[in-house]
């Protein structure tokens, strides 16, 4: 982590506290609301890890976070299950994964065009078998019960409820999130594991600097690339159910609302690295929280608008994808599909 | 050729009838090789010839379309690299196959890790590495990131790679490309090691110097074809150069001596700092007078590039440029609006730049396209407002014809052209436009034998025409056959200036390596910028 990643950290860190200081309920209410927010956001980011660590670009996790939140709510409304609506939901963003490894890695196509397409697909297919199946406009008709998943509390966690600064964080920020929320955010020391101390990990960041280094080395590059994508397309299914049985109670009409892209643009923030992710998707999370939380800034001097509110996070995107946060490199073999040469 | 392994010992590697085609292009043609074991067997051939793709099917990169491979007399299949891997053929390829980010040793590791956690590997193999280091002078800083390693040391590991893949045959394509002197000689005393040790080289390479100075056999392939194997005791560099191409080539450029006149380039004083704040050029001055050829030797990445770009009107970005440089006594400017490539054309500054595929040409257009560009406002292109798109192809058929450019077609886009033929329409392109200076770089990297012989007697005439040429190469003999004068760049210095004739190449790869005939140390140990100032600027 370099000096301007550092100051970054600390300054958003920083505005937490101070908030928690000033208005400890709202800051409680609005940071918890984040970590539920940045869950899918994080998740999407870290399928975007695996799959460009691989040197396969991933612009379509926008499309399968939202099939899957389509086809896990859709599911865990006709069983009643949300588990079977997240295997279903995973199932869904695997399969468009795999249209997505066919086009780039199989038919060496353009990973770009071919992600743009996955989106397009994803967000006429769910409308359409929703309009089909439930005759709701798109919309999946809403869970109750055991179709969502629920918050689960920590064990321990009543116990430690007043006591002051544990107390409100344990009890009130980490206990009560539903399992998927976990998941996320056990997902990035496992990466990082999987990432910097396995061989599986070595390879898959080869694949996507040199994939001629793993080629000549005798390990074939289909299939560690078809691997991350498959990865990729795990993540984003849980990112998409979570979404649709998590956060909310079912599928709207394009619920993703770009958060496909605002992982994207985490990860390019995070410049491709796992603990980096987190921080960056937490930003956007605290981001989008602030702006649910306080439609209407009141900063003493000016009203700031909701509407500018809202836009916050999409205004950090465009800053972060300008570069204004150093020079991010992608993995070298990026975008490249993999041709033998003589 | 292709004679039964001795029935004592079997031969490390035995090709019999190998054959191989891409579509209608036959690469390899029924191929017989015998490489006995324990030697180093040099492979010699013009590009194109098929040396590649041999190598390739070796390491399991191609399957054959008919043939056998024998290993250690038994027949096996080479399926893919893993085979060839398990049956003891490493593999050290021209372009390195490393991950630039990797340290040395993740990069020695990959593909044979031990299990699926990397630390036992890990330290596995830094205990290996350092006894391959001690054996066969091999030494490299295990956790050192390679992008941060010379060319020479990613070489090694290359070779630490295969070694740790317990090879016992080792193949290494064109493995002094990118070499100095020093490192090459370095190389060879690493091979002459491993060989001790009962391994087997294969070595490809164009240069017959190295067939003549290392190998124990040579093989010379020609268009897909292996014309000979002999004994590198029983033959000549002649006879190697002469059965490469089939028929006799002049190693040494026939010229007359040089009638220099007036001078047109005149450099005072050139330095640049890039945009990083490393000084590359560090007071550079020469002339070139008309009529004469100046060559400047020097490893890459001494600051030959920098020198060249801003000759040519287009230094790298950011960068900070002073110093004094007049053509035909009118300053160059070297920065600001003046400074771009389009003028210095206007001015009478010819280019050929270093890397063809990248500077010199854009490889998807044709090769028409390809002939205008830099000249695309001349009139004689230009209708109105229009291009004169067929008198551009005119223009550029018949360049190709006279360049003797294969294939004669100038639609084909440059990429489908073969390296000699490129830098044939680049040659072209700039050498009929008449320049009075022609900057050239590299002019014959990856260039056939036959293409070079041709270059050279376009470069030699385009003096004899009284223009003044500067030339830089990292290839010492075409320095040496072409220039007039020799100036040997190290550091962003001239380090001195020799005449052809006069000096040696010993004594030009002292220099190159920063070491005067004054102080035997090189000066990156430490002569003080001060001081090599005042080093002698050439005796000539």
């Amino acid at each position: 982590m370099n000096i301007r990643e550092s100051l970054i950290a600390i300054l958003v860190l920083g505005i937490c506290v101070f908030w928690a200081l000033a208005d400890g309920a709202a800051a409680q209410q609005g940071i918890g609301s984040a970590l539920r927010l940045m869950t899918p956001l994080l998740l999407a980011c870290l399928a975007g890890l695996y799959s460009e660590r691989a040197g396969v670009f991933d612009i379509g996790l926008e499309g399968k976070m939202l099939m899957a939140a389509f086809t896990a709510a859709s599911v865990a409304y006709i069983t009643g299950s949300a588990w079977l609506g997240l295997a279903a939901g995973i199932g869904g963003s695997l399969a468009l994964s795999l249209i997505h490894g066919l086009a780039s890695i199989t038919f060496m196509g353009n990973q770009l065009i071919s992600g743009v397409a996955i989106n397009f697909l994803a967000s006429g297919l769910t409308v359409l078998i929703g309009q089909n199946a439930f005759g709701l406009g798109g919309r999946t008709p809403a869970l109750t019960g055991d179709g969502r998943f629920g918050p689960i509390t920590l064990p321990g966690a009543e116990a430690v409820a007043d006591v002051p600064l544990l107390g409100p964080i344990y009890s009130g920020l980490i206990s009560g999130q539903t399992i998927l929320v976990y998941v996320a955010f056990a997902m990035v020391p496992i990466t990082w594991w999987v990432l910097y101390r396995t061989r599986f990990g070595l390879r898959l960041r080869a694949v996507g600097e040199n994939p001629a280094s793993v080629d000549t080395a005798g390990i074939s590059v289909t299939r560690l690339r078809y691997t991350a994508v498959a990865i990729a397309g795990i993540l984003c299914g849980i990112a998409g159910a979570y979404l649709a049985t998590g956060l909310s109670a079912g599928f709207v009409k394009e619920m993703t609302a770009g958060r496909g892209f605002i992982a994207l643009a985490a990860l390019i923030f995070a410049k491709w690295r796992p603990w980096q992710a987190l921080f960056a998707t937490f930003l956007f999370g605290l981001l989008e929280a602030i702006a649910n939380l306080y439609p209407n800034l009141d900063l003493g001097i000016v009203v700031v608008p909701s509407m500018f509110m809202n836009a916050l996070p999409y205004i950090l995107t465009v800053i972060i994808l300008a570069g204004f946060v150093g020079r991010a490199i992608p993995p070298r073999a990026g975008g490249e599909p993999y041709v033998k040469e003589r | 050729m292709g004679g039964r392994p001795a029935a004592a010992a079997p031969a490390a590697i035995e090709l019999r009838g190998i054959s191989k085609a891409f579509g209608a292009v036959q690469a390899n043609r029924d191929i017989n090789l015998t490489v006995p074991k324990g030697t180093i067997h040099g492979i010699i051939g013009e590009n194109g010839a098929g040396k590649s793709t041999l190598m390739s099917i070796l390491y399991g990169f191609y399957k054959p379309d008919a043939g056998e491979i024998l290993v250690g007399g038994r027949a096996i299949t080479i399926a893919d690299s893993q085979t060839a891997i398990r049956a003891g053929i490493g593999m050290v390829f021209q372009h390195f196959k490393l991950v630039q980010n990797f340290t040395v040793l993740e990069n020695v590791i990959l593909g044979v890790e031990d299990g699926a956690l990397l630390r036992p590997s890990l330290s596995k193999a830094r205990g290996v590495l350092k006894q391959l280091a001690a054996d066969y002078q091999l030494s490299v800083d295990p956790d050192e990131t390679v992008e941060n390693l010379s060319v020479g040391h990613q070489q090694r590991v290359e070779i630490l790679k295969a070694l740790y893949r317990q090879a016992d045959i080792l193949i290494l394509d064109e493995p002094t490309g990118v070499l100095t002197p020093a490192e090459a000689d370095h190389l060879f005393r690493i091979l002459e090691g491993l060989k001790a040790e009962g391994k087997t080289i294969i070595l490809i390479t164009h240069k017959l110097r190295e067939i003549m100075e290392i190998t124990d056999n040579v093989s010379v392939m020609r268009r897909g074809e292996m014309v000979a194997s002999v004994k590198t005791s029983e033959t000549s560099p002649e006879q190697l150069a002469e059965l490469m191409v089939g028929r006799k080539v002049l190693l040494n450029v026939d010229k007359t001596p040089a009638r220099p006149q007036a001078p047109v380039l005149e450099v005072r004083d050139l330095t640049m700092r890039d945009a990083e704040g490393v000084e590359r050029l560090r007071g550079i001055s020469l002339d070139i007078r008309a009529g004469e050829i100046l060559g400047i030797a020097g490893v890459s990445g001494n600051g030959q590039t920098q020198l060249l770009e801003i000759l040519g009107g287009y230094p790298e970005k950011g960068a900070k440029v002073g110093g004094d440089v007049r053509m035909n006594g009118a300053p160059l400017p070297l920065s600001g609006s003046g400074c771009d490539a389009g003028q210095r054309r206007r001015d009478g500054v010819g280019h050929i730049p270093e890397d063809r595929q990248v500077e010199g040409l854009i490889m998807d257009f044709t090769a028409w396209e390809n002939v205008a560009f830099g000249w695309h406002d001349a009139p004689e292109f230009n209708k109105g407002w229009l291009m004169d798109n067929d008198a551009i192809r005119r223009d550029a058929q018949a360049k190709m014809e006279r360049f003797d450019v294969r294939p004669r077609d100038c639609h084909l886009a440059a990429r489908n052209f073969s390296g000699g033929n490129q830098q044939k329409i680049v040659v072209a392109r700039e050498i009929e436009r008449n320049p009075d200076l022609l900057l050239i770089g590299q002019p014959t990297r990856g260039v056939d034998i036959g293409a070079i012989e041709f270059i050279h007697k376009q470069i030699v005439a385009l003096r004899d025409a009284g223009k003044a040429i500067l030339l830089v190469s990292v290839e010492l003999d075409e320095i040496l056959a072409l220039s007039d004068r020799v100036a040997v760049m190290f550091d962003g210095r001239i380090m001195g200036e020799r005449l052809p004739g006069q000096t040696t190449t010993g004594e030009l790869g002292l220099l190159m390596a920063g070491i005067t005939d004054t102080d035997h140390t090189p000066a990156e140990a430490g002569i003080p910028p001060e001081v090599a100032h005042d080093l002698p600027q050439g005796r000539a």
